[in-house]
């Protein structure tokens, strides 16, 4: 029997969406391995939402409290996970693949000498061991990992694992973490406009290429986003990102972000490969654009073949009716 | 100001991926490599901070077959000073073997900095940099695509979901870069002639097997054949009619 230790994101003292992705995947674990999954937050002090995680299959929820933990500290984080992991003889460590949780991860994983499967769309146990998913060479392949021995460290891509409710105790436990923060010091977060999701976190995108032909017609993306009433974020192809039009924070493809979307709307961008990289695990695909050879067609699940500057704004209009 | 980079070489990002015969590796046959991408954005970030210091070394180490000394070489024609090759014709799945002979190469020698790509295009492993950090006791921000340097200090933007995060940091440091940090060089001619002369040291690197088995590497599944609701927004009814009542995104 073995645990699975789910260490969990919070910002602004509050539990971040990604979380519940992870206690589902530490769940899935620890169903096979035949033990508990216990939920890790670092915080500096309680974090709102953690008493909810017994509803994912959190049989126990750790508070570790430091007053230089309230933002991401990475040196006093991965020291404090560590010696939380050496104490609890856990079979596998389950991150997020978020910003945070990709930098985490590998320093925990080296301070433990142990290996890091980073970026995972799915875990198993097969014979007793750990396996993994994982999207290679842009996704064009995908490779199959056993992990030897234990602990086994994997991160979650985000948005691929949907949460499961499954409840369990939840017991709530705190301590107090000590030692200093280290040398790294997150001084602060600029944050993005108040309101915007990230493009790797929304649960539909809607992107934009080269066919919007300046910059200021994104404006008919950002409202098609806003009719899914905070649901969806803009994206843009590195085409227009090298251009200067959208910030590098929105792009999507192999030297952008990769989004998993429940819906991937792709506007007047022709899907290069680079760019279907980034979006080709979203759930459903719809493509708009005014070439019909345009190879975006060949992963899309719904194409409309036009002028997007005439169905955009009426996809906009029947949303809203939609969710009117 | 001495630095260090580590390179890697990889498929370029538009090759075809074919797998090879054992199931479990690229099949290399007609395969162009290059720099990584984000290794690119390190070499020059090195260069930019040696040349503003009016003084100092920028060393490139690689590990991989023989054939990285070519990619240590594009590293050189853009500027560096020399270069190494951790030479093994395997390279581990496990970062943490990769990250341990690096880590090997660059203590005690006196790097103010050692820059990384925050991750290889070719296995995303998205790790190396930090684990060397780690091994190395060294402070270290990742992903980041803005560098401030003043004295022994420094401060960095990395990118988070829905924001940027300030970083402040001491020198000596490991970074990993993020696309945004600068706009990499080509190499002039007079840059790629005088790189074939610059010193390369091979050295022959055993590597660890590491705790992580590649058991296959496949293609991934076939989107299935999707279909052209229409033309014009005159489809776009339809088009949310499916979206609703078949994909049930709506």
């Amino acid at each position: 029997m073995s645990h699975v230790l789910a260490v969990l994101e919070q910002r602004d003292g509050a539990l971040r969406k990604v979380s519940h992705e992870v206690v589902t995947g530490a769940r899935r674990l620890a169903d096979a391995l035949g033990g508990n999954v216990d939920a890790l937050i670092v915080a500096a002090g309680p974090v709102r939402g953690a008493d909810q995680l017994g509803r994912f299959g959190a049989d126990k929820v750790i508070t570790l409290s430091h007053a230089a933990f309230g933002m991401y500290a990475p040196e006093g984080y991965a020291r404090a996970i560590v010696e939380r992991v050496q104490s609890g003889g856990y079979g596998a460590v389950v991150f997020a693949a978020s910003a945070t949780g990709k930098d985490l991860a590998p320093r925990v994983a080296a301070r433990l000498g142990r290996p890091l499967a980073q970026d995972v769309t799915d875990v198993a146990v097969e014979g007793g061991a750990v396996t993994v998913i994982r999207p290679v060479y842009a996704g064009k392949a995908l490779a199959k990992l056993k992990v030897a021995g234990t602990p086994a460290l994997v991160s979650l891509r985000p948005n691929v694992f949907t949460p499961v409710e499954r409840p369990k105790a939840g017991t709530q436990e705190t301590a107090a973490a000590a030692g200093p923060a280290g040398r790294v010091v997150v001084k602060a977060i600029k944050a993005a406009e108040a309101g915007t999701l990230d493009v790797a976190e929304a649960s539909i995108v809607v992107s934009g290429g080269r066919g919007l032909k300046e910059p200021a017609n994104f404006k008919v993306l950002e409202e098609l986003a806003a009719a899914f009433a905070g649901r969806a974020a803009v994206g843009a192809s590195r085409a227009v990102v090298d251009a200067g039009w959208r910030p590098h924070a929105d792009q999507v493809g192999q030297t952008g972000k990769t989004v998993s979307p429940t819906l991937y709307v792709a506007v007047g961008i022709s899907g290069a490969i680079q760019h279907l990289a980034g979006m080709r695990t979203s759930k459903v695909i719809v493509a708009i654009n005014k070439d019909k050879d345009a190879p975006i067609f060949k992963v899309a699940d719904y194409g409309i073949v036009g002028d997007l500057f005439e169905v955009v704004p009426k996809l906009t209009e029947e949303i809203k009716k939609a969710h009117g | 100001m001495k630095i260090a980079v580590c390179i890697k070489r990889v498929p370029d990002s538009e090759t075809r991926v074919k797998i090879a015969s054992d199931g479990t590796s690229l099949d290399e046959a007609g395969v162009k490599f290059i720099l990584n991408p984000y290794d690119e954005f390190a070499v020059e970030e090195a260069l930019r901070r040696k040349e503003k210091a009016g003084a100092g070394e920028v060393v490139v180490i690689a590990l991989g077959s023989a054939a990285a000394q070519e990619t240590i070489r594009t590293a050189l024609a853009m500027g560096a000073d020399r270069g190494t090759l951790l030479q093994s014709d395997r390279i581990p799945a496990d970062g943490v073997e990769v990250a341990k002979a690096l880590a090997a190469e660059l203590k005690g020698a006196g790097f103010d900095l050692v820059l990384f790509g925050k991750m290889a295009i070719d296995d995303y492993n998205h790790q190396v940099g930090p684990m060397v950090a780690e091994l190395l006791d060294l402070p270290c921000v990742t992903a980041v695509a803005h560098l401030e340097i003043e004295g022994g200090k420094g401060v960095a933007e990395r990118e988070i979901e829905g924001g940027v995060e300030v970083v402040e940091f001491t020198l000596p440091a490991v970074l990993t870069a993020d696309k945004g940090l600068n706009e990499p060089r080509y190499p002039a001619l007079k840059g790629i002639m005088a790189a074939k002369k610059k010193p390369l040291e091979l050295k022959p690197t055993a590597l660890g097997p590491g705790a992580l088995e590649i058991l296959a590497l496949t293609p991934p599944a076939e989107r299935k054949e999707g279909k052209i609701v229409g033309e014009g927004a005159a489809a776009v009814p339809e088009l949310v009619r499916l979206l609703r009542e078949e994909a049930k995104v709506l």
